[in-house]
């Protein structure tokens, strides 16, 4: 049975100070629900993203919390945490949920707040996705394992920091036209490389911010909006997830990440399409060398090829496959609990051709979404052409 | 800081430190496993692990987490034994290293917690 998209939203990535996991979730929940033209009473069941609220709310059942507070009390909500993952996991569960037949409508989302903490204090619950005896105990953070995986890249490949920064500059264009991005201005290859350092070959500006936001997608059954007359143009065709070793310092290549590789063969199976199919894709750029890592993953470039992507524009809004054209988390933003949908809702605006850095008539979109260092991964096909 | 863990770190202290190999397939892997990660048999057993390895990777961390904080820079390296396992340690006696150097692995105990070092051999 095919899932359809029904509605779309994000709120505005950046600093929500002024409001929390609650409240920010249940303005992205109303958008997508408006958007659709459906009401909270049509939920059937909620699957909602969130990583660090345990430590940072001190809040977890945040399933429940947030049905409740969206309106839904009597549905079926339940939180999926797979770290930075967390809401495309939602989407999958979501998405199995209908196709099973179990539930004609589903909310899929997430949610982070990470500002109200000061930035030690998110590193170390961001950190919690590590492996908290053999990494953190070491003293080793999130930006540190990209960094010990950059470092690798560049001495097995031709690639250069120079090609790392690349990816920062495109994707810091790209956010300046979404006006839903948290980073809204652009850079160059010199201001990346002279951004402080934060952990070697990885400066401030190969990093992801520090992102308040929520995002949420209606999925419902074809039958579902048949008979409600509902506007669909976008399906959710297949889907992959994969796993790999918690912890980098138990994978054979540093450099290589195989649960991305085994995600993607799964959705690009699943959805009956191969790479060349894709027309437009957001993946996780939390740092510059993850975003080169995942289109090699995804099988857009030969293993040691990906940095070409930014520096020779394959990868640009209209380049051979655009990436990111969101901003992606460099520029978008990441809020983690919340980026999985966070890149479903900008892929399905590019199917429908209402995306503000629009790509030609996209017929088959995807999103790419890892947690922690690649312990998991989750690669999700979209289509437009739906009823 | 998780028993185990105490467990393995002291073996290091005491130049006795051990490693996880599969009976079935040779897989290697570090403590506290049970079941062999590629083969999933239950034949895992005690070895005896070098006291050197070979740097694969290091990175200088500028920003860290609270416990770390106040020691930035400094520097965490990943090293390869020669029986195939990797770990994770920070780097002592030597302000930078490089992929391929030897280093002789150690550990350090704070506030009651083990860390573990990796130090050039020469």
């Amino acid at each position: 049975m095919t899932v359809q998209i029904a509605g779309v939203a994000s709120t505005e990535f950046g600093t929500h100070s002024d409001s929390s996991t609650r409240e920010l979730f249940t303005d992205a929940a109303h958008s997508a629900l408006e958007d659709a033209s459906l009401s909270p009473a049509d939920i059937d069941e909620l699957y909602v993203g969130n990583f660090i609220g345990d430590v940072i709310d001190d809040q977890a059942h945040v399933g429940a919390m947030l049905a409740d507070y969206i309106g839904t009390r009597g549905a079926s909500a339940t939180r999926t945490e797979s770290a930075c993952a967390s809401a495309s996991s939602a989407v999958r569960s979501g998405a199995h949920a209908i196709a099973a037949g179990d539930a004609d409508v589903a909310l899929v989302g997430g949610v982070e707040m990470m500002s109200t903490n000061g930035l030690q204090e998110v590193t170390d619950a961001l950190a919690n996705a590590a492996d908290n005896e053999y990494e953190n105990q070491a003293g080793l953070t999130f930006p540190g394992i990209y960094a010990l995986m950059a470092q690798t890249y560049l001495r097995t490949s031709d690639a250069t920091t120079e090609d790392l920064a690349a990816v920062a500059v495109k994707n810091y264009a790209n956010g300046t036209t979404n006006p839903l991005a948290q980073r809204q201005d652009e850079t160059d290859v010199e201001a990346v490389l002279e951004s402080p350092p934060v952990a070697t070959p990885l400066h401030l500006q190969d990093c992801c911010p520090i992102t308040d936001g929520a995002s949420a997608a209606i999925l419902v059954s074809e039958q579902y909006a048949d008979e409600h007359d509902l506007e669909t143009e976008v399906s959710v065709e297949g889907s992959g997830q994969s796993g790999d070793s918690l912890a980098l310092q138990d994978r054979p290549d540093l450099a290589r990440t195989r649960a991305d590789e085994r995600a993607a063969d799964r959705a690009y199976e699943s959805a009956g399409i191969t790479p060349e199919d894709v027309d437009v894709v957001e993946v996780h750029d939390c740092f510059t060398i993850a975003e080169i890592l995942a289109i090699e993953s995804l099988g857009f470039f030969e293993r040691g090829e990906g940095a070409r992507g930014a520096v020779e524009g394959e990868t640009a809004v209209d380049g051979r496959v655009p990436v990111n054209t969101s901003g992606g988390l460099l520029a978008k933003g990441h809020p983690v609990g919340a980026t999985g949908v966070g890149q479903l809702v900008e892929i399905t605006k590019q199917l429908e051709n209402r995306h503000p850095n629009q790509v030609d008539d996209p017929t088959i979109g995807l999103t790419h979404t890892v947690g922690g260092s690649g312990a998991s991964c989750v690669v999700t096909v979209l289509r437009a052409g739906g009823e | 800081m998780q028993q185990w863990f105490t467990d393995f770190a002291e073996r290091i202290d005491d130049g006795d430190p051990i490693y996880l190999g599969c009976t079935e397939c040779e897989t290697t892997a570090l403590p506290p496993r049970s079941v062999c990660p590629e083969c999933g048999s239950r034949t895992l057993e005690n070895r005896e692990l070098s006291t050197t390895a070979t740097v694969s990777a290091a990175t200088t961390i500028f920003s860290s987490i609270p416990r770390y904080d106040d020691e930035t820079p400094y520097t965490v390296v990943v090293a390869r034994f020669d029986e195939g396992v990797r770990l994770t340690g920070q780097l002592r006696d030597a302000d930078d290293i490089n992929r391929g150097d030897e280093v002789a692995v150690g550990v350090e105990k704070r506030d009651g917690d083990w860390l573990v070092t990796f130090s050039p051999t020469d």
